[in-house]
């Protein structure tokens, strides 16, 4: 995060304490005693010693926005590469949901480009599968896929009852690897692995780093200035806007995991000369591993937010080290922050004051405030979907994670330098002058750092929690998503989805964050509210009673 | 560029197992459904959380709706030693904090594929306390590896009246309604023309008023509507049972037949003049009671729409994706508007399909027309309508891809329907629901006439 988020005026006057025992009071003593480790609450300005309790099994039968493995690997990471032809194994369910339903934006626009994107493909297994085996299915869906589109990739996805009959989805590709001539890569994703979806991206990223990465030296850009974009899955199209304002300043970026992504981008990673990390849950061990196999350096950046743009711009340019790159990021700052000024002249008063609460993803419900703080509104709390520890707490908790059983079901890869490829792009040297002059390498502060005293920071919010969280605080406005939308705003709180936006953006970078701030004002002071009530309840009895007169 | 730019026009490989853009989905959700149908109802998944999610957001999406259900949250270990103690401790976390009347639980094809007994487990819960006095568990079995979301929803239904229908012995007089797979709006519309009749109607499941609920400014988990437990539990009693839809409903209404002995008569759901009629005999036959004039005036407001509008309609080619028991009711409307059903796709199997399709071209134009795939999926029907093109498209959201590629008007209709507001609130079923249908037909074809005339030939009326 960028800028303290501090704003003590609009933060209600609630003890958090008694807040808190009012959110556990209805739930069961052990169910109780669980989440009561996962609500911590802000004592102090800036960071905290104290552990919270995250990536953790789900209880049963509590209502949570979670998803799974699937959902993380499928839908997240690989949904939004457009010519890898992604076949689900499993019955028919998981592939429709996962048809187009996250928001990938993509450009095909190109001659001959292919884009898989608007398709679903399943093996549709059907019970006979289930009782005999799927493998002979798949590969002949394989072979049809093949024959049909000639792509240059394919992958496999495994569903929850694939892995409980035993198919070898990794057999079948390496087989059909073998007899196509193209690269056929499966993925062992069935939903029931780890707690929540953030294990889909790790087994995706792992997949994509060991049977993709490297395979190819010939990128699609080449410049100067080169890097890769991670974690940032151009919803919206936010990851256009950042390569519109990266390509401005002269820097390349050479492959973006995963938005608008094509295998080549991915195949030829290794070229790039620094990672960018945004998400930082789903993909800061791909960072972690560029860097040990290749020698790429990376930094965390947000570009979520005007400031925050502006000052991920400047780390890129002080990692560079380029005079000329230097100066030129701060022209391109200078030309675009008046639009963000003169929205933010305009707007700002109309939603200074004003509260906000963000329960989303994995870096979404951090990234965000920024943008509420630069609209003058407070976040009372916030949380992650899916986060781990680290990502509340910050990285140097990374070591002391407790390694439970259903992490230890997610391959953990360990890589060696490679012994052609790996080439480190600054010397010892020249890491430590750029520490010393302030730049952060392999860093993340994590949620719990930002959040402004006495906020409530909240690991898997349910249904009921953010229900009563709204009754107690009443938030002008409430971040979550599909799920979690129309109940909210049936209790006459608008919800802004920050997984789709509500089909608006981009919210990236400097455009995005004037997009953002049009879409929160009208949120927040769209008149609807005001028409929850109808006049002769909102009035009580004297109108009524003016009838009777009448 | 086309959006479906791989789609050849030729079918050049004979696919037997790769499904391309699928015209069904997983049972479960079909389940999920049916079980907000039932006021006080809390739907519980019973597998995985990921299938709970993906099944609330798709209804979400499509109702613009809260859909609260629940989910077992199975992980590696429960996979392997079974989903008992998931299950037995989400019967209690959900009677303690989301208080339902009801929990309706389905299982999906993880805890398929590892057998768990849902009856055993069930006992079990109400064995040691789980379930409190006067509440109720419910359970189906919806592996999602047979048949589809309607298949899902059948189950549930019958899951209904396996759990709780019972007969006394005396008749109550009521006539049970079981809908199909259909909106909320036609739920209430199939109840409106019962109440029209002075029918004594107990409809099951009913999603209108729940899953079309008003913004109050206090968030209800189980609003008002919803069919009440009490009138489930008398199904038993009733003097007979009409099913809409074959796939969706002969199970529950067979059931209540063989065991409780309501006769049944399953018919397909009301579309169109010819469907809505017969519903309408049946409710008159059933309960004794003669069709009031009014009915009489809403049917011949139909009649008269179709007289007026032939010359728009006559010989128009349609292709159509969906629901088997819908695509039925809506070719049998398309033949009464003299137009074709040029391609018919449902995903869903049953080999009952396809004969009910010709039998209902059979003798007009369309007889050595219509191509019918079941199952089938919207790949293969793009691959028809690329070999010779139709007037207009009939399905769900995901058509709209095919739409613009081929440039041709679409009418949403079906499941699930996530860019249009409407279905939800406006049935198409019965004569108000005929007459919506025509005309979204009317305004599609002559919106596109309009824009497609040449300056000379633009008119002004039609």
């Amino acid at each position: 995060m960028d800028a303290p988020i501090v704003d003590h005026l609009a933060v209600p006057d609630i003890d958090p304490e008694e807040a808190k025992k009012e959110l556990l009071a209805k739930y069961p003593p052990k169910v109780g005693r669980k989440r009561s480790q996962q609500i911590f609450i802000k004592e102090t300005e800036g960071p905290e010693e104290r552990e919270i309790l995250a990536n953790v099994r789900t209880v049963p039968g509590i209502i949570t926005q979670r998803g799974c493995t699937y959902a993380g690997c499928k839908g997240v990471i690989l949904g939004p590469t457009r010519d890898i032809v992604n076949i689900t194994h499993g019955p028919i369910g998981c592939g429709f949901y996962s048809w187009l339903t996250r928001r990938n934006q993509t450009d095909a626009s190109a001659p001959g480009a292919e884009n898989f994107i608007p398709y679903a493909f399943s093996t549709d297994m059907q019970d006979q599968d289930i009782i005999f085996g799927g493998e002979k299915k798949l590969k002949q869906a394989i072979q049809e896929a093949y024959d049909l589109f000639k792509p240059k990739a394919i992958a496999i996805f495994s569903t929850c009852p694939v892995g409980l009959i035993g198919d070898d989805v990794h057999a079948v590709a390496r087989e059909m690897k073998a007899l196509l001539g193209i690269n056929i890569f499966g993925f062992s994703c069935e939903g029931y692995k780890g707690v929540s979806q953030s294990a889909g991206h790790h087994i995706a990223n792992n997949k994509i780093f060991t049977e993709v990465v490297g395979t190819s030296e010939t990128p699609e850009r080449t410049g100067k200035f080169t890097i890769n974009m991670l974690g940032e899955y151009n919803i919206g199209g936010d990851a256009f806007e950042i390569d519109r304002i990266l390509e401005k300043c002269g820097i390349t970026v050479n492959a973006t995991f995963s938005g608008n992504s094509t295998y080549n981008d991915f195949a030829s990673a290794q070229m790039a000369d620094l990672s960018c990390v945004m998400c930082h849950r789903s993909i800061n061990y791909v960072a972690d591993m560029l860097e040990t196999k290749y020698g790429i350096p990376w930094i965390k950046v947000n570009f979520i937010g005007a400031h925050a743009t502006a000052k991920s711009l400047r780390r890129i340019a002080q990692h560079f080290g380029d005079e000329a790159l230097i100066k030129r990021v701060e022209e391109v700052i200078a030309e675009e922050m008046p639009i963000v000024e003169a929205a933010l002249a305009e707007i700002k008063p109309r939603t200074t004051g004003k509260t906000a609460m963000l329960f989303v993803g994995g870096s979404r419900a951090h990234h965000y405030q920024e943008l509420f703080h630069e609209l003058g509104m407070t976040t009372l709390a916030a949380g992650y979907e899916f986060g781990h520890r680290d990502d509340y707490e910050g990285r140097q908790v990374i070591p002391s994670i407790k390694v439970d059983a259903d992490s230890r079901n997610i391959e953990e890869l360990h890589v060696e330098a490679d012994p052609e490829k790996y080439s480190p792009r600054l010397t010892e040297a020249e890491i430590k002058a750029r520490e010393d002059a302030g730049l952060k390498f392999k860093e993340y502060d994590g949620l719990i750092t930002d959040m402004p005293k006495k906020t409530m920071i909240i690991d898997d919010l349910n249904q009921f929690e953010s229900e009563k969280l709204i009754e107690m605080y009443k938030p002008d406005i409430f971040c979550a998503g599909i799920k979690e939308k129309y109940s909210v705003q049936k209790m006459g709180v608008p919800l802004k989805q920050l997984h789709s936006y509500d089909y608006g953006g981009p919210y990236a970078g400097f455009v995005g964050a004037v997009n953002y701030y049009k879409d929160i004002d009208r949120m927040v002071n769209s008149k609807v509210w005001s028409k929850v009530k109808a006049p002769w309840h909102a009035d009580g009895p004297e109108l009524t009673a003016c009838f009777v007169a009448g | 560029m086309a959006l479906l730019r791989h789609t050849p026009a030729e079918i050049t490989v004979d696919r037997t197992a790769l499904s391309i853009n699928p015209a069904k989905t997983c049972q479960p959700v079909g389940a999920m459904y049916a079980a907000l149908g039932i006021h006080g109802c809390l739907p519980h998944s019973h597998g995985s959380q990921g299938c709970c999610a993906y099944h609330r957001s798709a209804l979400t999406r499509h109702t613009k709706e809260p859909i609260s259900a629940a989910t077992s949250s199975f992980t590696e270990g429960s996979s392997v030693f079974g989903g008992q103690a998931n299950l037995l401790t989400a019967i209690q976390n959900i009677f303690s904090v989301y208080e339902p009347e009801i929990i309706a639980v389905h299982t999906t094809c993880l805890s398929e594929t590892i057998g768990d007994d849902m009856t055993q487990i069930v006992e079990k819960a109400r064995a040691e306390g789980k379930v409190p006095e006067g509440k109720h568990v419910i359970y189906c079995n919806t592996p999602s590896y047979v048949g589809s979301h309607v298949t899902g929803y059948s189950n549930m239904v019958s899951g209904m009246v396996k759990n709780l229908a019972k007969s006394t012995g005396a008749k109550n007089g009521k006539v049970n309604i079981i809908p199909g797979f259909c909106e909320p709006a036609d739920m209430a519309e199939i109840k409106r023309l019962a109440l029209a009749m002075d029918v004594d109607a107990n409809m099951f499941p009913d999603t209108s008023g729940v899953l079309n609920a008003p913004l109050t400014g206090k968030y209800e988990m189980y609003p008002a509507g919803g069919a009440k437990v009490a009138d489930i539990t008398s199904s038993g009693d009733a003097v007979g049972t009409i099913g809409l839809g074959q796939w969706a409903t002969a199970q529950a209404a067979k059931y209540l037949d063989s065991e409780h002995k309501v006769p049944c008569q399953i018919m397909g759901l009301p579309f169109g003049l010819e469907a809505t009629d017969a519903y309408i005999y049946a409710l008159s036959k059933m309960a004794g009671k003669a069709v009031p004039a009014s009915i009489d005036f809403e049917r011949g407001q139909v009649v008269d729409v179709i007289s007026d509008y032939n010359q728009y309609l006559y010989g128009k080619r349609v292709a159509l994706a969906g629901d088997p028991d819908q695509l039925i009711g809506l070719t049998k409307l398309l033949i009464e508007l003299d137009m074709i059903p040029a391609y018919v796709v449902t995903g869903t199997p049953g080999n009952k399909f396809e004969p009910a399709i010709r039998e209902i071209i059979k003798g007009t134009p369309a007889e050595n027309v219509t191509k019918v795939k079941c199952p089938g999926d919207m790949f293969l029907m793009h691959q028809w309508i690329k070999q010779e093109p139709v007037d207009l498209l009939i399905g769900n959201t995901y058509l709209k891809y095919v739409a613009r590629d081929e440039d041709i008007p679409l009418i949403r209709h079906g499941f699930p329907i996530v860019d249009r507001m409407g279905h939800t609130y406006f049935p198409t079923v019965g004569y108000k629901g005929a007459l919506r249908m025509i005309e979204k037909i009317l305004d599609a074809l002559l919106t596109r006439r309009d824009r497609d005339s040449t300056e000379t030939k633009f008119e002004l009326v039609y």
